[in-house]
């Protein structure tokens, strides 16, 4: 049998890749270790020795600021050392293969490599030629997976909903080319969670999407009545151009978040968003800063949850 | 005062009360300034630290169940001062079995017990919230 690529022999974690094909206990320690370092970054001092010596690579081969800043600050609040390179405008260009400049990072003494790939698969790809002391973490991969953004949703869930044994779940709008849907989806049924709801149009939900144990629904207003929790996915406005959808107007008429829509949630419901948002094509800016909204303190989590990854995988 | 996780806290979850102390209780996991990371990693899922004080200039109490090694002693100290600098800090143990590697020794000291190396002496508390001392072989040795 092959072994996950995710885990070393003993079964612990050495690759944070995708949440699918986690056990649940792996996802229960990532949760509860980041809520210790929750307290940390709460501290004056912010900043713990853990990875004291360690040098940490951020490799995004596709631009992102807020994950590449959060993993920066987590590494550096677990004491390593970070070199952030942004790779589309590096080596890349001028011809190197993927593996080669992965290679001579290593020769660089890596320890965890940090990886945010257009191409579904890449993190895989490295973590299968890393030597066994180094770490491999998806910071997204083509339409594949997010897992620490997925991780991160499930930690701001747990936090506000504490058990996620009874709740109803909505991720809303373009679920099709989301990796942090695929992602969380995975997670929420990991942990148990009984109904976790997919919404939106059918050009924009994966074929299929039952088989992840979903419920779908086209119609908003039925998809939201009485959810606990409501996750908004940015509608990227390149996808416009497929002639997938009309127009971000049409769009938002039907699968905006506004507050007559959120009426129907649970009055309790938390509001999610990955980010970056689009105020007024999937979320309403009265939504999105209002009290239901918990989409700032998901970047705080994500920040414990990374320094949770960071140091389970050094450590394994 | 201060307790450790697991068998520091009950110990220190006891005695704030009967000392009377009028500062709340910390509770503390000193898993994140280990020095046998390296080696060991992150085993078990550690507990978050709570220290509802300003640690600095205080008189502070710190409890443990079983001194050993001082190495857990060591990290509880580099931990407490990240939150501020204390006025002094005074070691509260239940059961002081020996074997130094570090210069650190205990103020106050329930019992000095003989342990033989390979073995494993710790504080365990039962369903009824009874706190016994058992030993077992040690896993790690």
């Amino acid at each position: 049998m092959q072994r996950n690529p995710q885990l070393n022999e003993k079964g612990e974690l050495q690759h944070l890749l995708s949440i699918e094909g986690l056990p649940r206990e792996i996802l229960v320690q990532i949760l509860d270790t980041a809520e210790s370092f929750a307290g940390v970054t709460e501290r004056e001092v912010k900043k713990v020795p853990l990875l004291r010596g360690k040098s940490v690579f951020n490799l995004f081969f596709e631009p992102s600021t807020r994950t590449r800043t959060t993993f920066e600050i987590a590494a550096k609040r677990l004491s390593a050392d970070v070199i952030n390179l942004n790779i589309a405008v590096s080596s890349a260009t001028k011809g190197e293969s993927l593996l080669d400049t992965v290679a001579n990072l290593s020769a660089m003494q890596a320890d965890i490599f940090v990886v945010r790939h257009a191409s579904s698969g890449a993190p895989f790809l490295i973590a299968r030629h890393v030597k066994p002391h180094e770490h491999v973490i998806n910071a997204g991969d083509g339409r594949h997976a997010h897992p620490t953004q997925g991780l991160l949703d499930l930690f701001t869930i747990r936090h506000y909903k504490k058990d996620f044994s009874k709740l109803t779940v909505a991720i809303v709008g373009d679920v099709l080319h989301s990796r942090v849907a695929r992602s969380l989806i995975h997670g929420l049924t990991t942990l148990g969670a009984p109904e976790v709801r997919v919404i939106g149009p059918q050009t924009l939900l994966p074929a299929g999407v039952e088989a992840l144990g979903v419920k779908v629904f086209h119609d908003m207003k039925a998809g939201l009545k009485d959810a606990d929790v409501i996750v908004m996915l940015r509608l990227q406005n390149e996808r416009m151009r497929g002639a997938l959808l009309p127009s971000a107007q049409e769009f938002f008429k039907h699968y905006g978040l506004t507050a007559d829509k959120l009426s129907l949630a649970r009055k309790d419901a938390i509001v999610m968003h990955p980010g970056p948002m689009n105020r007024g094509v999937e979320i309403d800016s009265s939504v999105a800063d209002g009290k239901n909204s918990v989409i700032l303190p998901q970047v705080t989590f994500g920040i414990a949850v990374r320094m949770a990854v960071m140091s389970i995988v050094a450590g394994n | 005062m201060v307790g450790l996780y697991t068998g520091g806290a009950w110990l220190a979850e006891r005695l704030h009360p009967m000392l009377g102390l009028k500062t709340p209780l910390g509770l503390m996991d000193i898993a994140f300034y280990r020095d046998d990371y390296a080696a060991r990693g992150l085993k078990h899922d550690p507990k978050r630290t709570k220290i509802p004080f300003d640690v600095n200039g205080s008189e502070l109490l710190l409890v443990d169940d079983v001194l050993y090694s001082g190495r857990t002693v060591r990290a509880a100290m580099n931990e407490l001062f990240d939150y501020g600098r204390p006025a002094s800090i005074a070691l509260v143990v239940l059961a002081d079995r020996g074997g130094r590697q570090l210069p650190i020794c205990a103020q106050h000291v329930g019992a000095k017990v003989d342990v033989p190396e390979g073995m494993r002496l710790r504080l365990k508390r039962d369903d009824a919230g009874r706190l016994a001392l058992a030993l077992e072989t040690d896993r790690a040795a």
